[in-house]
């Protein structure tokens, strides 16, 4: 089997990765329920993963997958952490709009 | 256009419509059920390159468990309703301006570099098939493969801490 890379492109790949951060971008700016927000930090997270296993691909190169391998357990603890702390602030505050979590603003 | 192309366009496009409607939908369970059709879709790219490995991984973990998460906490906290507020409109317009920016200036750069990646490597062998990887991340990577259960057991930890009851004083 050659290389998928050569007959798609490099490029697409790029554009695809970059198109899918600002996705992920925009849903952190527009939304306020923080699980939605999370939802979007992990899409921007899967984009950049998207690109290094498409380097990775390129290059024919396993390290890239070793990279993308420890982000993803990463991205698994981070998650875990933030909803615990989401539902500690539903208890306290009643609700997980962002608006609400002025307190740390001085 | 080749086979592989066509899957390409159909994957990427599949990817990018339902991340948008992730954020778009109203109601968070269509959310998390969007963001896991995203996830499988991310997978079938993987599989395009052929690297099986974090192809299942990335279904176990991201659809598995990260998305169980997500649903466990959206009925813990009975979100499944539409009552959102929006945030005021200036702000929703200068989201969408600085994402249409943002999408912009990123794919004309691109598209305006010159590529210095260089030429494909014409080898033919084997390098990312689970026993490569295997031996890679026990050999040269050994390390953080280590500090990695620890970061997972730390974050266990913080999260039974976090989730606990706090005792109201008598």
């Amino acid at each position: 089997m050659n290389n998928v890379i050569n007959e798609i492109g490099i490029e697409n790949y790029i554009f695809l990765a970059s198109l899918l951060f600002c996705i992920g971008v925009f849903g952190v700016l527009y939304r306020r329920n923080a699980i939605i927000v999370f939802m979007s930090i992990e899409i921007m997270l899967n984009a950049v993963n998207l690109l290094f296993v498409a380097f990775s691909t390129f290059r024919q190169d396993a390290e890239g997958q070793v990279f993308v391998f420890f982000s993803m357990a990463v991205a698994a603890a981070e998650v875990a952490v933030g909803l615990a702390i989401l539902v500690s602030v539903y208890r306290n505050v009643g609700s997980i709009d962002i608006a609400n979590l002025k307190n740390l603003k001085g | 256009m080749s086979p592989i192309l066509i899957t390409f366009y159909f994957l990427s496009a599949i990817t990018l419509a339902s991340a948008f409607l992730t954020i778009y939908s109203k109601n968070p369970i269509h959310s998390a059920i969007y963001l896991v059709i995203c996830f499988f879709t991310i997978a079938g790219h993987y599989l395009l390159f052929n690297s099986q490995f974090l192809a299942i991984v990335h279904i176990i973990v991201y659809s598995g468990a990260i998305m169980v998460l997500f649903l466990f906490t959206i009925m813990l906290m009975n979100l499944n309703k539409e009552d959102e507020v929006h945030k005021p409109r200036i702000t929703r317009l200068g989201a969408i301006t600085i994402c249409i920016l943002m999408s912009v200036v990123l794919v004309t750069i691109f598209i305006n570099s010159n590529p210095i990646v260089g030429d494909e490597l014409p080898s033919t062998e084997d390098y990312q098939s689970i026993k490569k990887l295997g031996t890679l991340l026990l050999n040269e990577y050994m390390v953080p493969f280590e500090f990695a259960s620890i970061l997972l057991l730390v974050a266990m930890i913080g999260v039974v801490l976090l989730s606990k009851k706090e005792k109201t004083e008598k």
